[in-house]
């Protein structure tokens, strides 16, 4: 089962797990990353931005690689753009296998290239005003795993 | 008919507006030079792509754009 998804609105990540793991018969393992906005730097807010032609596009050719790369029996790659408070969910994914390893490694491989490689640009309101995220040495490093 | 710039990301608050639009057709020097002084320079920056219709160039200073066309000013993503 493949869901690859953007979404505009607050989600729930337990609602897409629960049917996420069910459609997936026989598996032997599922491996769930879900990351949320962190409270503790004084962000109020944390607003995503993407652009439609080449984003959700972008998530399917990173889902394509992750199903040649490990054996995979599904994958959900969820992940919001928009307006976001500290604890929101801000991208979910799973990966469901035969075998531990590669529900594992798969998630942790889509997650290192949604945060540094997928066209999404962030802000983050502190101090009463926004900053733009650049780009970190560590996303490089994260790729370089791969 | 008009080729629609699309600003992501700080581009979009260098360029004081998320998009504009500009006469067409346009090569990549006329369509630098129709934009706000602060907006063209940071396009120069070879950091920041460029895409037509929805399609990364490879190479930007190659782009042609026509009316209807959308023309995308992609900044660096940002990270984690």
């Amino acid at each position: 089962m493949r869901d690859i998804r953007l979404l505009t609105e607050m989600f729930l990540p337990g609602t897409l797990i629960g049917p996420f793991t069910q459609a997936n018969k026989g598996l032997g393992g599922v491996c769930t990353f879900v990351g949320e906005v962190r409270g503790d730097t004084g962000v109020v807010a944390l607003e995503l931005s993407h652009y439609e032609p080449l984003t959700l596009p972008g998530m399917h050719q990173l889902a394509d690689r992750a199903f040649e790369r490990f054996a995979l029996m599904g994958l959900l790659m969820v992940h919001r753009v928009g307006m976001m408070r500290p604890g929101e969910p801000i991208v979910c994914v799973s990966a469901a296998a035969l075998h531990r390893r590669d529900a594992i490694d798969a998630v942790d491989f889509c997650m290192d290239h949604l945060k540094s490689a997928a066209w999404f640009w962030k802000r983050e309101l502190r101090g009463g005003a926004w900053h733009w995220i650049e780009p970190r040495a560590d996303d490089t490093r994260d790729l370089a795993r791969w | 008919m008009v080729i629609t710039v699309v600003l992501l990301g700080k581009l979009a608050d260098i360029g004081g507006a998320p998009s504009l639009t500009l006469g067409a057709p346009r090569d990549w020097a006329e369509l630098t030079a129709a934009l706000p002084t602060a907006l063209a320079a940071a396009i120069g920056d070879p950091r920041n792509h460029v895409a037509l219709n929805g399609a990364l160039l490879a190479d930007k200073t190659a782009l042609r754009a026509v009316a209807g066309d959308e023309v995308a000013f992609l900044p660096p993503v940002s990270g984690g």
